[in-house]
């Protein structure tokens, strides 16, 4: 049981670890705080702190731990899953004032940076010496680097260049009794279990980010971008597993369908085909021959599979350009509607017709539309349902609906989340992606970091009883799921 | 080509039940790696066979039990590799032993190591469950990501049954190319690479000559060769490999075989005996009879960690000790996997 403390009394406690402006606790401070990037879900929190220095966050989580608070760590409140929505009976530890480029080690492409620093200010900061960090989520304009690893999250270019998790180096996080743990190294490995692995994409659920060694890259010598549009978007999905069997492993290959096109030609102007039933955008880069010679031959497999136009940006404007509608198009479909709802699931690639079309029939069955996104190259999915909060119980026909995409993903022997995380909004998904076992399993090693259950409780992985409750509204193939528990 | 994960899981349960710990065992070609277990052999190599492979998704499934030639051969046939370029210390090495030791090649600078192409597991943990984690998928985030908890992990932490990893395919080309300079030299070039946007997929020093290996198109290696000077080597495939499987006339001395992973601009320091730089000077291969506390004090300073993958003293832990404030952690997650301590206890650490 908690041993809980007013919340008079734990300011009174917080108020000498925190410079002034650093706690904030009255209701209208508190506000910009109740959500992240889905802001579907909103909650105030007890508490929201601001500190400065790894000291600082040590003494809250200690003080925390002690008297039994749950604290939940919040980066630039980007993410899209409600991983760092508040609770009412939980201090928010902001870790936005921690934005500090602490070093750049040009000679073995490191870059040691606390974690709110903003991702694309990473590569901003390096990209004199001609290197650059390769993981490039959407929001890598205003997304820190201390969420992308509580998220691992991915981008355009993981196709070839990975998630997060392949491109950080070294942790340094405060555990929830308060001590600091080294994880990682600045080698390629270090001692005993991979923890780095363990932590990235953990949600705030093991322990807190204090500071990061990201991996640089060299910037590739060239990189160009080859647009092709299909009046079918089967054989467009099909001209993907071709390039790939052909050997080439672009740094982005992106698709989007009809009405994302639409959209985003209308936002932007990228010179897209609306027509098109899809287009891919493929980049490849590398070295100048390289990219000359893989240039000549994906136009040729692409015409091969039945491209109806091909482009190729003739330079690096009308690169930025047919990239542009790409990078626009969760705002461009946000034109079209008055909310939209992005999902993130992911399938092996041959499925993707199966899918679009099952898709398209629930978007018929439930009334709203759907614009697709997809990182192709990797088959992670982003559905963007389209809906009118204003209008009663939209929302939540459009989080049912959203669950069922989740559900045809995991169908398709895929996940039910590529690079957002699970948070609050995939909790009830994850009964279905995993059994009772392995929960059960996530819970023993989310009690080896937190026996308290005080890290940001409640996201991520569900309770069986939460399964349980879940499952009696969803029974899957005739089956009673969690047949042990009981029910009333 | 059998699937005994019924079989696999009944020994455990039985195991458990007579708290009688097992050693998980391939077919024993990492046996120098991790303190010797005295307890009975738990046999995981009938467990094997390609389940799952499509070329065009980059995803290969295998049961543990699968020998890395047979994937090789598989992959081969399409043009395809594991980037990892794992060693196999054997004709035999299994896919299992592969992914439970996180063994990596020369290309693990430049491509990842093992950890960072494994997509998705199938274990049983130490009550005897069989449990999936991950999947065939590149990107997936759902639940915590055990299965690179379990790469690397010695077997401490559950049977390894089904592997999937992700594979790429082969560069069109490969080169060698080496140049004499002296250690220090070497470093430097190394570094000076590094920050370039170069085809280099391997590169090592020997104690005399500097080589790179780089992967690409006919006319990439060309015009990188041309930057980078050099002679070119007949026989590089056969060179990486040689050093790969520790069959490179640097190892064959008796006498104790260091592995130092090290930041890889780490000047190099005082140690006695003869080194061999691999890994862009992130990995370096030291044989000598130093005292083993000496060579792990000086390599931790460095920033680095040794482990002993050839000894002549039983009572030294192969791996480095770990850094006191890790260790409860360690053992808690050992409790959290294997509460009654059945698997492999004691060969990663004494102490787990």
């Amino acid at each position: 049981m908690q041993k809980s403390i007013d919340k008079n009394k734990l300011i009174l406690l917080l108020t000498p670890i925190l410079d002034s402006d650093a706690l904030l606790h009255e209701e209208e401070d508190l506000r910009p705080y109740e959500c992240d990037g889905l802001s579907a879900y909103r909650r105030l929190p007890l508490l929201v702190t601001l500190p400065i220095n790894i000291e600082q966050v040590q003494a809250i989580v200690r003080l925390c731990h002690e008297h039994r608070i749950p604290v939940i760590a919040r980066g630039a409140g980007t993410g899209l899953s409600g991983g760092a929505l508040p609770r009412e009976d939980a201090v928010l530890i902001s870790l936005a004032r921690l934005n500090k480029i602490l070093d750049i080690d040009r000679d073995q492409c490191l870059a040691t940076v606390q974690p709110g620093v903003r991702n694309l200010a990473i590569s901003e900061a390096v990209a004199a010496y001609g290197l650059y960090y390769a993981p490039d989520p959407s929001s890598q304009i205003a997304c820190s680097i201390g969420g992308n690893v509580a998220e691992n999250s991915g981008g355009v270019h993981c196709l070839k260049y990975g998630l997060t998790v392949h491109n950080i180096s070294q942790i340094r996080m405060v555990t929830i009794e308060g001590d600091l743990l080294t994880i990682g190294s600045h080698g390629l490995d270090s001692p005993g279990y991979d923890l780095l692995a363990l932590m990235t994409g953990s949600e705030g659920m093991l322990g807190i980010i204090v500071e990061i060694t990201v991996k640089l890259l060299p910037i590739p010598e060239r990189a160009q971008v080859i647009l092709a549009a299909f009046d079918d978007v089967e054989r467009a999905g099909h001209a993907v597993g071709r390039i790939i069997a052909d050997g080439i492993i672009p740094a982005g290959l992106e698709m989007m369908d009809n009405p994302a096109i639409r959209a985003a030609e209308d936002f932007v102007h990228a010179g897209y085909p609306v027509d098109a039933a899809a287009i891919l955008l493929c980049e490849l880069d590398g070295t100048n021959e390289e990219v000359s010679e893989q240039i000549m031959h994906v136009n040729k497999l692409m015409k091969d599979c039945g491209a109806v136009q091909i482009k190729t940006a003739s330079d690096e404007a009308q690169r930025q350009q047919l990239w542009k509608g790409r990078k626009a198009a969760f705002p461009a479909v946000g034109r079209i509607a008055p909310d939209y709802y992005c999902m993130d699931g992911t399938i092996p690639r041959k499925q993707l017709p199966w899918v679009l079309k099952s898709i398209a029939n629930l978007s018929q069955e439930y009334g709203l539309a759907v614009a697709n996104v997809f990182h192709a190259g990797d088959g992670n999915l982003h559905p963007l349902i389209l809906y009118d909060a204003n209008k009663s119980g939209e929302l939540e026909k459009t989080e049912e609906f959203g669950g069922k995409i989740l559900e045809l993903c995991i169908e398709a022997g895929g996940t039910i989340t590529g690079e957002h995380g699970v948070g609050m909004e995939k909790i009830n998904q994850m009964c279905i992606q995993f059994k009772d076992d392995e929960l059960q399993q996530f819970h023993a090693v989310k009690y080896a970091f937190d026996p308290h259950n005080l890290l940001n409780p409640g996201k991520a992985v569900p309770t069986l009883h939460r399964c349980a409750e879940f499952g009696a509204m969803h029974v899957h193939k005739g089956q009673l799921p969690h047949p042990e528990l009981e029910r009333f | 080509m059998s699937d005994l994960s019924q079989t696999l899981r009944e020994q455990v349960l039985d195991a458990r039940e007579h708290q009688q710990p097992v050693s998980i065992q391939g077919n024993n070609t990492k046996g120098f790696l991790g303190n010797s277990g005295a307890t009975p052999i738990l046999d995981t190599s009938a467990h094997s066979g390609i389940l799952h492979y499509e070329p065009t998704e980059l995803v290969l499934t295998a049961r543990a039990g699968t020998l890395l030639s047979d994937i090789t051969q598989c992959l081969d046939e399409h043009q395809q590799m594991l980037a990892f370029e794992p060693p196999g210390f054997g004709d035999k090495a299994t896919l299992g032993g592969t992914i439970a030791c996180n063994l990596s090649g020369p290309r693990r600078p430049y491509a990842g190591a093992a950890r960072d192409f494994v997509l998705g597991c199938c274990i049983i943990n130490g009550q005897g469950q069989v449990l999936k984690f991950g999947g065939e998928v590149m990107k997936n985030v759902a639940g915590y990501d055990v299965s690179r908890l379990m790469t690397g992990a010695m077997g401490t932490l559950g049977i390894l049954l089904d592997i999937s990893i992700k594979v790429v395919p082969k560069p069109p080309m490969e080169l060698t190319i080496r140049k004499e300079v002296d250690n220090e030299q070497a470093l430097q070039v190394m570094s000076r690479w590094r920050q370039r946007p170069m085809p280099v997929s391997a590169a090592c020093h020997d104690g005399n000559h500097l080589y790179f290996r780089l992967s690409g198109s006919e006319s990439a290696l060309k015009s990188a060769q041309n930057k980078m000077g050099g002679d070119r080597v007949d026989n590089g495939e056969d060179f990486w490999e040689r050093l790969r499987e520790h069959k490179h006339a640097f190892f064959d001395i008796n006498k104790p075989l260091w592995r130092l992973s090290l930041p890889a601009n780490t000047p190099l320091f005082n140690l006695d005996g003869k080194q061999f730089i691999d890994w862009g000077g992130a990995q370096r291969w030291l044989v000598s009879s130093m005292d083993a506390d000496k060579i792990r004090a000086l390599t931790y300073k460095a920033g680095g960690h040794a482990s002993l993958y050839r000894r002549m003293d039983s009572e030294v832990e192969t791996f480095h000790p770990l850094p006191e404030a890790m260790l409860p952690i360690h053992q808690r997650i050992k409790q959290a996997f294997d509460p009654d301590n059945i698997f492999n206890p004691g060969r990663m650490y004494k102490t787990i």
